[in-house]
């Protein structure tokens, strides 16, 4: 319990960075069928760079907290760094080991698959 | 059959279920786990592993064509779990009674083999909030392919059926399809009731017993159902051998579902003849292994005594929703009296996410469910996303119920 549970993944349960909606943003909403998890990922980008990050939705600890970190991550980030942002980013940010939990990594990269969508149909 | 009332010698009616003795039956248990999980799929005893394993080494045939020695036998193996299966659930033939793989598949052919042929425009197919999406995405699907009305029945905010509301819906239907035992509130419809209705309104009752015919008593006579359906994994038997009954003179109208070998009678260039029923309606080379598995597994069940397994799993469930209500912030789903829910419970913790609560009761090999349960009308209406369920059977102990309850205890600590 306590190799996935740590106490800052719990903690960004409780209180997430970055929640919320930004207006006038680019936004992308993902969902993970086997439990219903759902996060709304907003970048507010200009001149081809991340101004803000935020996300709002609901889910286990592990999306949170992956959604929470994650944000923060891609905040300034150009467009051009973000196409290449993928799974091991994600993993080093949250710091826990999920290779043996298939169903949990999904959680862990529903912020990513946010981005992803995201970047579709940003990108040219 | 043995579990029948008044058919059983006293003596063995009034033992209660051992089930420290029955555990040791089940290899699985060697590992450690805390099986909480039944109502997705039972563990096997060895009784059944070995009739599937001896099947092979000894009778390993395909049936109904070889002639001989072990062909025969292995037709005769298939052809008596079929009897078996008829007095398991009290039907009138073993001409009654169809191998499926799940109860998916005996859903799926009463929707093909009944449905299209009978369904029409301005049709109505009745099912309620409370289903399975097996027991609800067929008959969906029927209604909309066929222009049909398609009602749902609600539930009341206790979690039982509303059934005034059903037999509301009813009017006008030509289809009822309602489970005997739901897969997360517990709640068990009056199904008999339910039939009746049904009938005086000129429809046929599809019952969905997945989660009712491991451990209680099935008998379509007296419930008067037209099919009922049950998955053989769910109640010791392998996977890929389920059952679908059909009253005899509804399943002689009905179209096969598959086409091919098995089911004909004849074949000729312009026309095919279909073989009699249930043949017409199990196309192609069957699970005999599987099929062979549940007829130990009915029997396994049966010298137990469905009656024992009810009232253990009854009191496992009164002791688990009283441990559950230790946990703060803990709701449960579905009515509060063990006598009125099957073996499960299904709850939610505030501030805690169901999938969390899984994966945190994992680390102490406490195995239980977490998500919609294949019920996401039913979670909707509930105003939840998921739930977390944990079900028992014959095999789990008190023990098993205390250490849900510890596990737990230390995620409501984690989470505080
Ligand atoms: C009430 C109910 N109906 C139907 C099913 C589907 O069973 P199967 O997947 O074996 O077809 C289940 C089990 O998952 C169930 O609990």
């Amino acid at each position: 319990m306590e190799e996935i549970y740590q106490e800052y993944i719990i903690e960004l349960y409780k209180n997430p960075r970055n929640y919320g909606e930004i207006p006038d943003s680019e936004r992308a909403e993902v969902s993970n069928p086997t439990c219903g998890d759902r996060i709304t990922l907003f970048l507010k980008i200009r001149d081809g760079i991340v101004q803000n990050a935020k996300f709002t939705g609901h889910g286990c600890a592990i999306s949170q907290a992956s959604a929470s970190l994650f944000t923060g991550f891609i905040r300034g980030k150009s467009l051009e760094e973000l196409s290449g942002v993928g799974k091991e980013d994600v993993l080093s940010l949250l710091r826990i080991d999920l290779s043996r939990n298939p169903t949990r990594m999904r959680c862990a990269l529903l912020p990513l698959d946010a981005l992803k969508k995201l970047l579709k149909d940003v990108l040219p | 059959m043995m579990w029948r009332k008044g058919a059983m010698p006293p003596t063995w009616r009034e033992k209660m279920l051992d089930a420290k003795k029955i555990r040791k039956d089940f290899p699985v248990f060697d590992t450690g786990i805390i099986y909480l999980d039944s109502a997705a799929t039972s563990q096997k005893p060895r009784q059944v592993i070995e009739a599937v394993s001896n099947f092979y080494k000894t009778k390993n045939s395909n049936v109904a064509r070889g002639l001989y020695r072990i062909a025969e036998e292995a037709t005769m193996a298939y052809e008596s779990v079929r009897k078996k299966a008829a007095s398991f659930i009290n039907a009138r033939e073993a001409g009654e009674i169809i191998f499926t793989r799940n109860t998916t598949e005996g859903a799926n052919l009463v929707m093909r083999g009944w449905g299209e042929k009978n369904m029409g425009k301005g049709g109505k197919v009745a099912t309620t909030m409370l289903e399975h999406h097996t027991n609800f995405v067929p008959w969906q699907v029927l209604a909309k392919r066929k222009g049909a009305e398609f009602a749902v029945a609600e539930i009341t905010d206790e979690g039982l059926l509303d059934e005034a509301d059903l037999e509301q819906k009813i009017r006008g239907a030509s289809l009822v399809a309602v489970s005997a035992a739901s897969n997360v509130l517990g709640t068990m419809p009056d199904t008999k009731k339910i039939c009746r209705i049904a009938h005086d309104n000129g429809a046929l009752c599809f019952v969905d017993a997945a989660q009712y015919a491991p451990s209680i008593p099935v008998n379509v006579k007296e419930m008067g159902c037209d099919f009922l359906a049950f998955s053989g994994h769910k109640m010791l038997a392998p996977f890929g051998a389920g059952v679908l009954y059909g009253r005899h003179d509804i399943l002689e109208d009905m179209d096969p579902l598959l086409y091919g070998s098995e089911m004909i009678r004849e074949v000729h260039p312009d026309h095919s003849e279909w073989a009699e029923i249930p043949h017409k309606f199990e196309a192609g080379t069957p699970a005999v292994d599987a099929v062979v598995g549940l007829g130990a597994a009915m029997d396994y069940l049966s010298s137990a005594g469905l009656e024992n397994i009810r009232n253990h799993e009854m009191e496992l469930v009164k002791l688990m929703l009283e441990r559950l209500s230790e946990i703060k912030g803990l709701e449960i789903l579905g009515p509060e009296d063990p006598g009125r829910r099957g073996a499960l419970v299904a709850f939610t913790v505030e501030g805690v996410h169901p999938h969390d609560i899984s994966a945190m009761l994992s680390e102490d090999n406490v195995c239980v469910r977490s998500g919609h349960h294949c019920a996401m009308p039913l979670h909707t209406r509930l105003g939840v996303a998921a739930s977390t369920r944990a079900s028992v059977y014959l095999y789990n102990t008190k023990e098993d119920i205390d250490a849900l309850a510890e596990s737990l205890h230390k995620v409501e600590k984690l989470f505080k």
